[in-house]
């Protein structure tokens, strides 16, 4: 249907732009509000999924330009999309908040440092695994030999108490990375059952080798023949969340071409943000011609290690006898959502049945469980401060159950609590659900 | 506008860090949920006590600006979205709850605490606060009292004017006044505080409110029921409430909302059936089992397809996930929802379904009906887009038509939205001149120079009394009020 034409213009340029239809699909009844994390600490209307959709649609309606203000709403936003699972009319929020950001990074709106450090961060560092790997061999040597001189002799603090903080924020880096250690095919024992090629991402493959291990000894447990296709990079996830849209299209075309040379039925994967992404390949690339089917083909076939469990039944036997001790017998475990998991790919259900397969530990829901920890990605560095407001009340929710173990899907998710622990000096182990599951299915 | 040298002023009181007037936040206080109204505000503030309002209430009677109090913003009549000249003041930071007090039962609560916060704490405690507005999750307890609203359990438990006990008021004149108590009786003089509950913001604004609470139900048993025949569903509700029986919810949905919800969230519903009900009674055991039984006979008898009854909590909330995302489902159809709230006696509900339906299909529009068809509200909920004009203007003439019926049952144009703006011209076509006439008497009298959210439920129209305009700008006002014309 033809509406009559707007009679000022926009103040967004190009084509990467928020979807006009989806900013009309806002009716403003304020059901996102209370689900809101920034909303939360600062109560303005501004600062909530309502105010931002109506920001947007004014400077989409050329009744605001690109104001500081503007910018600096639409980065206080963790992107978490809690609003979206709240909202009655199914608006694609997180759709409208990564366009805007697109358009502040293209039009020059960024602050020099912030568009700088965003296009080297970004843009280069995280396009190619190889040039992570290298910053993660630099980093894993700084770790070993100069993290405890540094933090000793708190020379950090004297500098900045915060970038002294945020050096704890850095994750663990792994002794091998899983994109070099792990075969590029394994076999399971019995019959080939599902041939699935799996994603080692970019902190996963890095700082999480070990749950990219368990991840594939899980699959193969579950009889699959296991591909990792060479030549794959980073998802593109970050950088579409932080407004580089067109690096995240370069990124989503580089997979799509290194997974396209496998024969495969799933792409497995095992970071909730990751799984989001390539689930929207189809959607990101619509317009692109030579992909357009292609990406749309591969996202039909993503699903998250839970999902595919769930999908095959866990295989809580070993040699035809079922499970009767798990490593965790006696301990209280919960199960933290992921938003990527819970509120972009509305995976709930999957994790906690998998979960609860076994009976020799207390399962306990953890309070709030849906609400975003406050890692977003690279939100935890960017705006550290509100950060750490938003993970305190996730840690509060923890402390009230006191559990031994938290299960969570997303490694954003697992160096944030991981760290929030220590800070607020509450035990309790962080562990991957792949890890979680494959000690309890294969010791 | 209101002049820079009051808006320094304002700043002062309440310090500039409470006072938001940049472009950003004047379009974020512009809207509240009503569909297709704005208008921006000069400013917002965020009041820190009772002392900052009264002075600010002052203030805007000395210099002539407006004050509109908001919640979260949630309404859907218009209650808060600005005037010109305006100032919002923010209530949603006030948001504790002050005492609840298990001796008496009440509860004191300053005015942005949060619906669905209020039941989850008074019902940690083994008590009740049944309203329960749509928009429970989000909508403030302020908002609530100033709009009267209503809910899915108003049949059996009454609404928001049912539960205030008393109230903390700044008064237009600046006065701040407590009306009422925890005396479960009280006749000493006008019942005022019942004035200013469903004032919608014209008569004062709402600081603290003491409420009414009840034990909590014991128990409860929820059952959903299919019928090939919106009469038959009719047909139950006028014999169950007929034979004595009080259920705390007595939903129904029509056929369009059905598909709407089988479309979104395929909860395997009988997509042929014209109509379901979701019935529910509560309280001690025995009574909800000898209630349930003889409602499921009522049901029978009047052709239901099928009853299901739940067993568990479990099972109940899948019964009532129809009811519950029944406006989602709805909203989620086009881009622009009107979600209306023509209410009739309950006798006269088939006649009201009937209407709707009727006119939805004369104008060719998708009208889904839901509601509380136990109190006589139904929710006729269009559902169109704001940008096609032509579609709007059917839409308005749908509802002029329906609210006309209403009226003529013996019903109102608003159940428990509200008059705001958006029913303000079917007020003064469907209400007797005189009502509307005491009603604006009440406003001029208590607030003689409207400068508490004018031009809502009625428009304050100038009246030839008193001094005359001396110069234009005086004269500026009467014209852009709507004088001479």
């Amino acid at each position: 249907m033809k509406f009559s034409q707007k009679t000022t213009a926009s103040f967004f340029q190009g084509v990467n732009v928020p979807d006009y239809n989806v900013l009309v699909n806002c009716m403003h009844c304020g059901l996102c509000l209370p689900t809101c994390p920034t909303y939360a600490i600062t109560g303005l209307e501004r600062s909530s999924p309502r105010g931002r959709i109506r920001l947007i649609k004014s400077v989409a309606d050329g009744d605001l330009p690109i104001t500081k203000t503007f910018i600096a709403e639409m980065n206080y936003c963790l992107d978490c999309q809690a609003c979206e699972t709240a909202c009655p009319a199914g608006v694609k929020y997180g759709s409208l908040v990564e366009a805007a950001r697109t358009q502040i990074l293209e039009q020059g709106f960024e602050t020099m440092t912030s568009s700088v450090g965003k296009r080297i961060l970004l843009e280069w560092l995280f396009e190619r695994q190889w040039r992570l790997r290298a910053v993660g061999r630099f980093m894993r040597f700084f770790e070993k030999i100069l993290k405890t001189p540094i933090k000793k002799s708190r020379i950090l603090k004297f500098v900045s108490a915060k970038l002294d903080a945020m050096l704890d924020l850095s994750p663990k880096i792994s002794d091998s990375f899983s994109s070099l250690s792990l075969p590029r095919m394994t076999q399971p024992l019995k019959k080939v059952q599902h041939r699935v090629a799996f994603l080692t991402g970019c902190t996963m493959d890095i700082a999480y080798a070990d749950v990219n291990k368990d991840t594939v000894d899980l699959l193969v447990h579950h009889d699959c023949e296991v591909i990792v296709p060479s030549g794959q990079d980073c998802c593109g996830s970050l950088q579409a969340h932080y407004g580089s849209m067109e690096a995240a299209r370069r990124m989503a075309r580089h997979n799509i071409a290194a997974f396209e040379k496998e024969a495969y039925d799933y792409i497995v994967l095992n970071s909730a943000g990751c799984g989001a992404f390539m689930k929207e390949y189809g959607h990101v690339l619509a317009d692109d011609p030579e992909y357009a089917e292609r990406a749309k083909s591969l996202s039909a076939k993503v699903m998250d290690i839970t999902e595919f469990l769930w999908k095959v039944g866990l295989k809580a036997a070993q040699d035809g006898k079922a499970i009767s001790a798990t490593p965790f017998a006696g301990k209280r475990v919960t199960y933290h959502d992921a938003c990527h998991l819970v509120h972009t790919q509305h995976i709930t259900k999957e994790p906690r049945e998998l979960i609860r397969s076994f009976t020799d530990y207390e399962y306990v829901e953890l309070p709030e469980s849906t609400w975003c920890c406050g890692s977003a990605g690279i939100y935890n560095l960017v705006q550290f401060d509100s950060s750490m407001e938003i993970l305190e009340r996730k840690i509060e929710n923890i402390r009230n159950i006191q559990p031994d173990i938290i299960v969570t899907a997303n490694p954003g998710c697992m160096v944030q609590i991981q760290y929030g622990l220590q800070k607020h000096g509450v035990h309790a182990e962080v562990l991957h659900t792949a890890t979680f599951l494959r000690r309890c299915c294969i010791g | 506008m209101i002049p820079s040298n009051v808006f320094q002023k304002i700043r002062s009181l309440v310090g500039p860090e409470r006072f938001l007037d940049s472009q950003e936040d004047r379009i974020s206080y512009s809207y509240d949920g009503t569909p297709m109204l704005h208008y921006l505000p000069d400013a917002a503030v965020i009041p820190r006590s009772v002392d900052d309002i009264a002075s600010l209430v002052r203030l805007a009677n000395e210099t002539g600006f407006n004050i509109v109090p908001r919640g979260s913003g949630s309404g859907l009549s218009g209650g808060s979205i600005p005037v010109e000249n305006s100032l919002v003041l923010l209530m949603n930071s006030w948001n504790r709850i002050i005492e609840i007090d298990r001796r008496n039962l009440t509860a004191w609560v300053e005015p942005g605490v949060i619906t669905q916060t209020l039941h989850t704490k008074v019902e940690e405690v083994g008590l009740f606060y049944p309203p329960d507005p749509g928009s429970a999750a989000i909508c403030t307890i302020g908002g609530n009292v100033a709009e009267n609203a209503g809910g899915l359990r108003g049949l059996k438990y009454g609404v928001t004017k049912n539960y205030v006990l008393g109230l903390e008021v700044v008064l237009p004149s600046g006065d701040v006044v407590v009306m009422g108590g925890k005396s479960v009786k009280d006749v000493a003089g006008y019942n005022l505080k019942d004035f200013l509950v469903g004032s919608e913001g014209t008569l004062g604004v709402i600081t603290k409110v003491l409420l009414k609470l009840l034990p909590k139900p014991e128990t409860s048993k929820t059952m959903l029921v299919y019928y090939r025949k919106v009469s038959d569903s009719a047909e139950t509700v006028s014999s169950i409430i007929a034979a004595n029986i009080t259920p705390a919810a007595l939903e129904f949905l029509d056929n369009t909302t059905i598909k709407c919800v089988e479309a979104y969230a395929s909860l395997n519903l009988p997509t042929t059936m014209e109509a379901i009900l979701l019935i529910e009674v509560d309280g001690p055991a025995s009574v909800v089992e000898h209630d349930a039984a003889k409602i499921m006979e009522i049901c029978r008898k009047h052709n239901a397809e099928e009853i299901k009854i739940a067993a568990t909590e479990e099972e109940a909330v899948k019964l009532r996930m129809a009811r519950k995302i029944a406006f989602s489902s709805l909203a989620r159809v086009r881009p622009t929802t009107i979600l209306e709230d023509a209410t009739v006696p309950r006798s006269e509900v088939p006649l009201l379904c009937e209407v709707i339906a009727s006119t939805a299909s004369k104008y060719g529009l998708t009208i889904g009906n839901f509601g509380h068809a136990g109190d006589g509200n139904m929710h006729p909920t269009c559902l169109t887009d704001e940008r096609d004009t032509a579609e709007i203007a059917k839409a308005e003439k749908a509802f002029e038509e329906i609210f006309t019926y209403a009226v003529k049952l013996g019903g109102t144009i608003s159940g428990e939205h509200g008059t705001g703006l958006a029913k303000r011209s079917f007020l003064e076509k469907l209400t007797p001149p005189a009502n509307i006439e005491m009603m604006r008497r009440i406003k001029e009298s208590i607030d003689p120079n409207g400068v508490l959210n004018p031009g809502k439920i009625f428009s304050m129209k100038p009246r030839c009394e008193g001094a005359l305009p001396r110069n234009s700008a005086e004269l500026k006002k009467f014209t852009d009020a709507g004088a001479f014309v």
